[in-house]
C-alpha cells in the first residue's frame, strides 16, 4: 500500500466510525457534547502517557475515554443544580480539562510527540510513518489498525443496541417504563464517543473531529426519514468527505484534516439547498406551485360565481381579475395561462369562460 | 386476575421539585377493569402522578405497587401513552415503527422485532384508524393522528393497566371519537386504564371512576359518586367550572 492509500483509508475509516456516534447525538440534540469530549479528552491523553511514558499504548485511549465520560458526568451534575443553562453547563467543563492538558504538554512534554498543533488540528499527513511492527514485521499504520478497531466496535454496538438507542433517543420516558435503561444507554453512547474521538484526534484533532461528527448526520437528516438510511447515508457522506478531502488536499497542498472538514460543509451545504424534500430549494418551488393552484382555484371561483348573470361579460375578464383580486398584471397573466393550459378556462381575448373541467373544480372547491 | 389485589397501589406518595411539594401524601389503590380519570386544576400534580407511578420521577417519598409488585418487575403490564409534546416527531421514523417500539418491553435487550410484532402493529394501527399511514413519516402527521399513532403504541404493548397522559388535548373530533372507542374497549376486556384528564364536562360519558386531586388527593371512587359540589371547590379552590347542564351544581353557593 502506498502512503497515500493508506491515509485515505485511515481518513475515510475515521468519519465512518465517527459518523455512528454521531447519528445519535444529533437527533438527540446533543452534538456539541462531542466538542466538549474532544477537547477534554487531551487531559487523560497525557496524563496517561505521563503514567506509562510512551504514546502507543491503550491504556492511553482507556485514559481518554474515561476523561470523556467524566467530562459528560460533571456537565450533567452542572445541569442538574439547576444554577445554569445547558450549553453553559457544557462549556463550562470541557475547557478546563482541555487547558490542564495544554498546560501539562507545554511545560512538561516539549519535546515529545503531542505537539499542541497536532492536537488542535491532527497529523494526517504523518500517519504512515507511524507503523505497527511486531518481530520486525510491517503490519501497515498504527492508525489504520486503531481506526479499524473502533470501526468495528462501532459497528458492532450498533448493531446490538439499535433498537435500544433508537427508542431511548426518540422517546426517553417510554423507554424507561419499558424497562430499559436510557441512563445506561446515554453512557455508553458517551463512551463509544469518547472512544471514538480519541482515535479520530491523530486524524483531525480535536477541533475538526466535530465536523465529522456533526456534520454527516445532520447531512443525512435532510436526505431521509429512516433512521437506519440516515446512518448510511452519515457514513457514506463522512467517507465521501475523506476521500474528497483529501483530493482537495493534493491539489491545493494544504491541510488533509482542513480540507475534510471543509468538505463536508460543502456536502452539507449541497443537501440543505437541493434536497429533494428537505430542502431549501424545493421548499421554495413548492410553496411557489401551492400559490399558484390556489390563485388558479381562486380564478375558477371566481368565474363560476360570474356566469350565467347581466354582467358576466364584464366580470370574467382578464382586467377585472387583476382589479378584483388585486394581483399584478403579470401574475394575472401567468394564471390564466396556467389555468388554459390545464384546460380548465377558454380565452377569448380578454373574456375568460370555465371548461366544464374548470367548472367541476371550482364546485368542488367550492363545497370546502 | 385477584380481584383483593389492585391493579394500582400508591402509599404515602410525595413528590417535590425544588423543595416545593407537588404531590402531598397521596394513597390510592385503583380496582382492576376501571376506566379512571385523573382531574384537577392546572399544577394539580396529575401528570407528576403518572410519571412517579411509572419510575419515570424519582419521589421524595412513598411506594408504588403494580399488581401488588413494584414497578421494576410489573411493567410488562403497564403500558403508557405520554403526552404528545414529550417527542420530537422530526425523528426519522413513520408511524408503523413508532407503534412497534411498544413491542420493545416484551422483547427485552438485543432481540429485534419479527414479523408477528409488525402483524401486532398493524393490527393496533388499524384499531385507531390509522392503518393506510403506516408508512407516513411522523412529522407528516396532524396533531390527532400522532395521539393515535401513540395509543397504538399503547396497545402494541398488550398490557393489563394502561396510563394516558391528556390523551385528548388538542385532538379533532374524529380523534376524540377514537379514543373514546378504545377506552371502552378496553373495558370491555377488563384492562384497567387511568387518564388524566382536562374536561370535567365529558367526566361522566367516557369514565366510570375518577381521581380528583389538587397536589393532596381530594376524593377518589365512582364519578357519580365524587363529582359533588364540595369535593369540586376544594380541588379548584372555590372556582367550580363549568361541569354541563345535567351536573346539579349550584354555583352560586360556592
Amino acid at each position: 500500500m502506498s502512503f497515500q492509500t493508506e491515509i485515505i483509508l485511515i481518513a475515510a475509516l475515521t468519519a465512518f466510525s465517527c459518523a455512528i456516534p454521531g447519528v445519535f447525538l444529533v437527533l438527540r440534540g446533543v452534538a456539541l457534547m462531542s466538542d466538549a469530549i474532544s477537547h477534554a479528552i487531551l487531559l487523560g491523553i497525557v496524563v496517561m502517557f505521563f503514567m506509562v511514558k510512551t504514546l502507543d499504548s491503550p491504556l492511553l485511549i482507556i485514559g481518554a475515554a474515561l476523561t470523556g465520560v467524566l467530562t459528560v458526568t460533571l456537565t450533567e451534575v452542572l445541569i442538574n443544580t439547576n444554577r445554569l443553562k445547558k450549553d453553559a453547563a457544557i462549556g463550562l467543563v470541557f475547557p478546563l480539562f482541555f487547558s490542564i492538558g495544554v498546560i501539562l504538554i507545554s511545560k512538561y512534554a516539549g519535546n515529545v510527540h503531542i505537539d499542541l498543533d497536532a492536537v488542535l488540528l491532527g497529523e494526517l499527513a504523518l500517519a504512515p510513518f507511524h507503523r505497527m511492527d511486531i518481530g520486525g514485521l510491517d503490519l501497515g499504520p498504527v492508525g489504520l489498525w486503531m481506526m479499524g478497531t473502533i470501526s468495528l466496535i462501532n459497528v458492532v454496538g450498533l448493531l446490538l443496541f439499535y433498537k435500544e438507542l433508537k427508542l431511548a433517543t426518540f422517546d426517553k420516558g417510554l423507554a424507561t417504563s419499558l424497562g430499559f435503561s436510557p441512563v445506561l444507554i446515554h453512557y455508553g453512547l458517551m463512551t463509544v464517543t469518547s472512544v471514538t474521538t480519541v482515535g479520530a484526534f491523530e486524524v483531525a484533532g480535536s477541533v475538526l473531529v466535530v465536523a465529522l461528527i456533526i456534520a454527516p448526520p445532520a447531512t443525512a437528516f435532510l436526505l431521509t426519514t429512516k433512521l437506519s438510511r440516515m446512518i448510511g447515508i452519515s457514513m457514506a457522506v463522512g467517507v465521501a468527505s475523506a476521500v474528497l478531502g483529501y483530493g482537495m488536499a493534493y491539489v491545493l497542498d494544504a491541510s488533509i484534516a482542513g480540507s475534510m472538514a471543509t468538505m463536508n460543509g460543502v456536502l452539507f451545504l449541497m443537501a440543505l439547498f437541493f434536497a429533494r424534500e428537505r430542502g431549501l430549494v424545493s421548499k421554495v418551488l413548492s410553496h411557489f406551485k401551492k400559490k399558484l393552484n390556489f390563485s388558479v382555484q381562486m380564478l375558477l371561483v371566481q368565474i363560476l360565481g360570474h356566469e350565467g348573470l347581466d354582467n358576466e361579460d364584464q366580470e370574467n375578464t382578464v382586467e377585472n381579475m387583476i382589479d378584483h383580486m388585486a394581483w399584478s398584471a403579470g401574475f394575472a397573466k401567468k394564471i390564466v395561462q396556467r389555468a388554459v393550459q390545464k384546460n380548465l378556462i377558454t380565452r377569448n381575448k380578454s373574456r375568460l369562460s370555465l371548461t366544464p373541467l374548470g367548472r367541476e373544480m371550482a364546485r368542488q372547491v367550492m363545497m370546502f | 386476575m385477584n380481584s383483593i389485589i389492585p391493579a394500582v397501589e400508591v402509599r404515602d406518595l410525595t413528590v417535590a421539585y425544588k423543595e416545593k411539594p407537588v404531590l402531598w401524601d397521596i394513597d390510592i389503590k385503583v380496582p382492576h377493569g376501571v376506566l379512571m380519570a385523573i382531574v384537577g386544576p392546572n399544577g394539580a400534580g396529575k401528570t407528576t402522578l403518572i410519571k412517579a407511578i411509572l419510575g419515570l420521577i424519582k419521589p421524595a417519598a412513598g411506594s408504588v405497587f403494580i399488581n401488588g409488585n413494584v414497578y421494576q418487575k410489573s411493567f410488562r403490564s403497564v403500558g403508557y401513552v405520554p403526552q404528545r409534546g414529550s417527542v420530537d416527531w422530526d425523528f426519522p421514523t413513520n408511524a408503523l415503527d413508532v407503534v412497534l417500539m411498544g413491542r420493545y418491553g416484551h422483547l427485552g435487550w438485543f432481540k429485534r422485532p419479527g414479523k408477528r410484532d409488525v402483524e401486532i402493529a398493524m393490527e393496533c394501527l388499524e384499531k385507531v384508524g390509522m392503518a393506510d399511514f403506516a408508512y407516513r413519516q411522523i412529522n407528516q402527521l396532524s396533531g390527532g393522528q400522532q395521539q393515535r399513532v401513540f395509543l397504538a403504541r399503547a396497545l402494541a404493548q398488550d398490557s393489563q393497566i394502561y396510563f394516558m397522559d391528556e390523551p385528548f388535548v388538542g385532538v379533532d373530533a374524529k380523534t376524540e371519537k377514537a379514543i373514546v372507542a378504545l377506552l371502552k374497549e378496553l373495558r370491555g376486556k377488563e384492562k384497567t386504564v387511568i387518564v388524566v384528564h382536562h374536561d370535567l364536562q365529558t367526566l361522566k360519558d367516557y369514565f366510570d371512576w375518577a381521581l380528583l386531586l389538587n397536589v393532596r388527593k381530594i376524593a377518589m371512587g365512582p364519578v357519580k359518586d365524587i363529582i359533588t359540589q364540595e369535593n369540586l371547590s376544594q380541588a379548584y379552590s372555590g372556582k367550580t367550572p363549568f361541569v354541563g347542564k345535567d351536573t346539579t351544581i349550584n354555583l352560586d353557593a360556592l
